[in-house]
Parts: structure tokens; C-alpha cells; sequence
């Protein structure tokens, strides 16, 4: 530490034990800075957190206490039994089945996505080659490219090999990472010295234990950054499954969900139910989405220890 | 490539190697690239100069009739002001807040950081019939938490609340919502990979958090601010899902059926089963998006290698 820093401590020392408190507590953002920054990141807390707080209180309340409650009351576990029994109720816990293709299609194109971007995105930051300026446009493009111009040319794509209808064709489109490609890119373009490289090379590191031995274990925090997204696209991909499946016995969550929510009356008042069919509710539609919700906490909980880490600690000098 | 070597047999030689592996390692994204970004690209291209009158395309026979199509519609003018709108109110109220979300962050990296960090980011698992479900409770005074407000600004009710002329910053809050967590953890990610050596002597200089944050950290993640701008404007020129969802006749709102350029599009394919006109608009929205990121790229030197 500086002297300028041992002064202040020896300063603060002589202090009461309150004024070192506060002190501490505002360091040098300033009492105005140190409230300007907590207001702010509270007032987005409420905006973000407040809806979750009603979705994850909304199963215990029926069509009435939704109403007559106060919107952060909790209304019955009753309700909430009840709700979980309708959404497993629902072809004999056909969402379960859902959830297990989900994870199935989710896993796989985290896998083969991320083992195909990492390698791209760092070969475009760090290398010089013919075409290397068309792929970063043609990537962008990709990327940019409307889902509702690619639907109709990928739909009739896959329907040639005749994977349509098959978990394959929610699979592979979604192995195409370009967004990973280029956010690696970004990273390796910005955190990576090419001077390391190069005196690795004179060293006589081949291509690949450059990539294997610097690149890789330097983007920790990228690779869990970039494997939270993939999930979290991937988890949420409505689109594609709703086009290329027909079977439900293949459908994703969200798919699933939305015939499921679709096919009752939860969300259309006067809507009748088909006969037979269970009579949905707020509270079940509720139910539904937290529980295509909750892994994607509980994953995003687990995974942040890898994207915050303290592992990278740059390598660069900025 | 500053080194020099004494003869240059070898040096050739290495630098043809480093090209070819540099190859080898784009191979398995390429041609995922091209069976999955490229060629539907192109074929979306086609099919922009097809005529379905026949059911099956005819190809190239329709000229830019399709584009004629779908700039002459009733609603193409009124789609494009709303979007126009919406960009105007979405992009840079999204880019900077999330900007500012993060450097505040970032000033005390902890557990309570953190923790708000994973509030910010959980909304973005909130998607289709979930957001569409919350959207609507919480824009409903009666119901939602955030009703003491609606009430106390003169909206007693859903329908007075969602008027046509407040549905740009309407679906700004809504996107925002759902969508700037992934940014806050982008940014969070960038500004933990700035030197904290570099952070350490600026402190050692005088250099208060706020300094700090101005003046060494926002100009270091510069790139990713680009890459989000790059993102966030070619994706709301593509708006889809809330208006889609406010639209829907079943809610009384006054939404109309076709706010967006994606949602006409989506009507020429699945309601006229005009997928030429169709694909036109759509590829109207990648030009817009494209003219965007062309714009700042040049600007800024995006592409260059920083050596």
C-alpha cells in the first residue's frame, strides 16, 4: 500500500469506533455519492423484484383473492396444493416430460455450441487471415438476421434431411452461436495480450496448446458468462420448437406451456374450456411459469460463483 | 509479425501454418454458419423475388413486386413511425441505464452486489405466456404492486393506462424488464476483466470510485457498449412479442393488431400467405439493423486488431 494510504490509516485509527464505521462505510463515494448509488440500485431492485415477488405469490391466490388481496399478500397454501395438482394433472404430468426434453436440448446445444464458438471467436480476435473481416460481417449478420425470414429456409432445410419433427431440429439451429462467437471475440479482442501469444510461439507452443493453455483458462469467466446464456436462450426457445414439432411428446417447456396455457382458460375469460379438459386458473397458469422459472435461478445462482469468480484478474494493462 | 528472422524460407512457412490452423479453427463454426445463418439467409433473399400465386414459388418471376407489396401497404408508414418511436425511446434509455447499472455495481463488488445483480438478472427467464401473464397484472392498477403509482398518476384502470401514444415507453419497460439483465451481466462481466492494476494507480493517485468509474472503466468497456448497441437496435427494430401480446383481441386494450414491422410481416406470411412480401420486410428490418452496425463500426474502428 501507498504511504498516502498507511497516513489515512493511522488517521482513521484515532478515530471512534462510529466515525470509522461510517467512514468505512462511504469510503470515497462521498455521503451524497454513497445514497445516489443505493437509491438507484434499489429503485431498479423494486422494478425487477416486485414482479417476481407477485408471480411467485400469484399460485396461492384463486380468481378472487387476485383481486381483493393486497398484490403482495399471500393467499392460501391450499391454492397453491391445488395449483400443482392441476399442472400435473394435465395428461397425466406431461410436463415432466417437457422439463426432461428441455434439459435434453438444452445440454446438448450448450455443448456443441459452446466447443464450436469459443475457438472462432478467439481465432477472429487474435489472428490475421484472408476473409477474417467478411466473417466478423458475416457473422453480424447472422446474427442480426429477422427469425421471421429464417423460419420458412430452415424449416424447408431440414425437412430435406427429413429432421423435422425430431429432437434434431431443435438441436442443431441452436448450435449456431454467432452471438458467443462474437462476444469471445470481443473478450479475447480486449483481455488478450498478442504479445503473450507471440513470446509463447518463440517459446514453440503449437496453435492448439496456445488456445488449450492461455486462451482457454484466461476466458473463465466468459465461458461461464456465455454458458448461462446459451442456457438461458436455449430454456426459453419458443420458437423453434413451435415450428418444427408437432408431437407433444417432444415439445419443449415453453411449447408445452403454451398449449398448455392455450388449451384452458386461464388467460382468455369466456373462453371455454374444451370438455374433459381440466379448467385452468391464474393461479395454475402461475405455477406453470415458476416452474420453467426456477431453473433457471437455481442454475444462474450456481454458475454465477463461475462468471464473477475472481479467477481474472487481467492479464493486461488495460 | 514484428519479429525478424534471417532468412525467409521458414517464416513463410510458419506464417502459412498459423494461417491454416487459424482456418481449422473456424472450420466447425463456419459450416455450422452456413447451414444455419448463411444459407436460410439466402434463401430468405430468394425468396423476397418468388411469387406464391401458385401456391409452390415461383422464382424470381415476381421482380420487386414483393418489396412493392409491402412498401405500399396501409400499414407500412404507420409500423415504421412506431418503430422509429420506439427506437427513440428504447435504445438509448436501455444502453445507459444498463451502463450505469453496472458501473454502480461495480464500485463495491460484494455480496450484496451480487445479490442484486442475480434480482436484475432473474426477470430474463420470464418469457412468452409468463411475461405476457405479468405484463398484463402488473400494468392493471388494481392488481399490481406498483397500482399505489398507476392510481396516484391519474390511471384508475388498464385500458386508461395502455393509450396507443405511451406503448413506445410502454414496451420499453416491458423489454427493459426482460432483457437488461443478460447487458448488467455482460458490462459486470467487461468491468470485471479491467486491470486492477490499473485501478489500484489511479487510486493511488487520487482517484475516487466515481473517477474511477468515468474515466478508466466506461472507456475500457467501450467495445461491449458497441456490441450492445450493435444488438439492442438491431433487435428492437425487430419487436415482436409485446406488441404481439398487447395486440391479442382478447385483452380490451387498444392496441392495434399490427403495431410493428415484424408483426406485418408475420400477417403477409401467415394471414395473406404472402411469404414473398414476407421475407421483403423482413429483410427491410435486417437492412435497418445492418445500416446501424455498418454506421458504428466504421465509426469506431470495431474491427480493427488492437496490437
Amino acid at each position: 500500500m501507498s504511504e498516502r494510504n498507511l497516513l489515512l490509516e493511522t488517521a482513521a485509527a484515532a478515530m471512534p469506533r462510529w466515525k470509522q464505521f461510517v467512514r468505512n462505510l462511504f469510503r470515497d463515494l462521498g455521503p451524497v455519492g454513497f445514497f445516489v448509488r443505493w437509491a438507484v440500485l434499489l429503485v431498479f431492485a423494486l422494478y425487477f423484484g416486485l414482479p417476481l415477488l407477485w408471480l411467485l405469490l400469484a399460485p396461492s391466490k384463486d380468481q378472487f383473492a387476485i383481486i381483493s388481496l393486497n398484490p403482495l399478500a399471500f393467499g392460501s397454501w391450499e391454492t397453491v396444493v391445488k395449483a400443482w395438482q392441476n399442472v400435473n394433472a394435465y395428461v397425466h404430468g406431461e410436463i415432466w416430460l417437457w422439463f426432461g426434453n428441455s434439459i435434453l436440448y438444452v445440454a446438448v446445444s450448450l455443448a456443441i455450441g459452446m466447443a464450436i464458438s469459443i475457438p472462432a471467436g478467439y481465432i477472429l480476435a487474435v489472428a490475421r487471415f484472408r476473409g477474417r473481416n467478411l466473417l466478423l460481417w458475416l457473422t453480424l449478420i447472422c446474427m442480426l438476421l429477422p427469425q421471421s425470414a429464417m423460419v420458412l429456409p430452415l424449416f424447408l432445410e431440414l425437412n430435406i434431411f427429413h429432421l423435422v419433427n425430431t429432437p434434431w431440429a431443435v438441436i442443431l439451429p441452436a448450435c449456431f452461436f454467432p452471438f458467443g462467437v462474437y462476444l469471445a471475440y470481443v473478450y479475447y479482442g480486449s483481455s488478450l495480450p498478442t504479445d503473450l501469444l507471440d513470446a509463447a510461439r518463440v517459446d514453440g507452443c503449437s496453435e492448439w496448446a496456445l488456445f488449450r493453455h492461455i486462451a482457454l483458462p484466461l476466458a473463465k469467466p466468459l465461458l461461464g458468462l456465455l454458458a448461462f446464456i446459451s442456457f438461458n436462450n436455449n430454456w426459453n426457445n419458443f420458437f423453434g420448437p413451435y415450428v418444427m414439432l408437432n408431437n407433444d411428446k417432444l415439445f419443449n417447456l415453453p411449447v408445452g406451456l403454451q398449449t398448455m396455457i392455450a388449451a384452458t382458460s386461464a388467460i382468455r375469460p369466456g373462453f371455454n374450456t374444451t370438455p374433459g379438459m381440466l379448467k385452468f386458473q391464474q393461479a395454475d397458469a402461475a405455477m406453470a411459469g415458476l416452474i420453467m422459472i426456477l431453473p433457471v435461478v437455481i442454475v444462474f445462482l450456481l454458475s454465477q460463483r463461475y462468471v464473477i469468480g475472481g479467477a481474472f484478474t487481467g492479464s493486461v494493462k488495460g | 509479425m514484428s519479429q525478424k528472422t534471417a532468412n525467409a524460407g521458414p517464416r513463410v512457412n510458419l506464417k502459412l501454418r498459423r494461417t491454416l490452423s487459424a482456418y481449422v479453427f473456424m472450420l466447425p463454426y463456419l459450416l455450422f454458419m452456413l447451414a444455419f445463418g448463411i444459407g436460410p439467409g439466402v434463401y430468405a433473399f430468394l425468396i423476397s423475388f418468388a411469387d406464391f400465386k401458385k401456391g409452390v414459388p415461383q422464382y424470381f418471376s415476381a421482380g420487386f413486386k414483393n418489396y412493392i407489396t409491402a412498401f405500399k401497404d396501409f400499414r407500412f408508414a404507420f409500423t415504421m413511425g412506431n418503430i422509429a418511436e420506439f427506437l427513440v425511446v428504447s435504445v438509448p434509455l436501455g444502453i445507459a441505464l444498463v451502463v450505469v447499472i453496472a458501473l454502480l455495481l461495480h464500485m463495491r463488488p460484494g455480496r450484496l452486489a451480487s445479490a442484486l445483480r442475480t434480482v436484475y438478472f432473474i426477470p430474463g427467464a420470464v418469457t412468452g405466456p409468463a411475461l405476457l401473464l405479468l405484463a398484463i397484472f402488473m400494468f392493471s392498477p388494481a392488481m399490481s404492486p406498483f397500482g399505489f403509482i398507476q392510481q396516484a398518476l391519474g390511471y384508475k384502470d388498464f385500458d386508461a393506462l395502455i393509450a396507443p401514444s405511451r406503448l413506445p415507453v410502454i414496451f420499453t419497460v416491458i423489454g427493459f424488464f426482460s432483457g437488461a439483465g443478460m447487458w448488467i451481466a455482460i458490462q459486470y462481466g467487461a468491468l470485471e476483466g479491467v486491470s486492477t492494476e490499473v485501478l489500484e494507480a489511479a487510486k493511488i493517485d487520487g482517484c475516487n470510485s466515481w473517477q474511477q468509474a468515468l474515466y478508466i472503466k466506461f472507456p475500457l468497456i467501450r467495445p461491449y457498449i458497441i456490441y450492445q448497441f450493435i444488438l439492442i437496435f438491431a433487435g428492437n427494430v425487430q419487436l415482436f412479442v409485446e406488441p404481439q401480446l398487447m395486440g391479442t383481441t382478447w385483452i380490451m386494450a387498444n392496441v392495434p393488431q399490427q403495431w410493428a414491422p415484424n408483426q406485418l410481416a408475420y400477417s403477409f406470411a401467415f394471414d395473406l400467405g404472402n411469404f414473398g412480401a414476407a421475407a421483403a420486410m423482413s429483410l427491410l428490418m435486417l437492412l435497418i439493423g445492418l445500416g446501424a452496425a455498418y454506421f458504428v463500426i466504421r465509426w469506431t474502428g470495431f474491427f480493427d486488431i488492437k496490437s
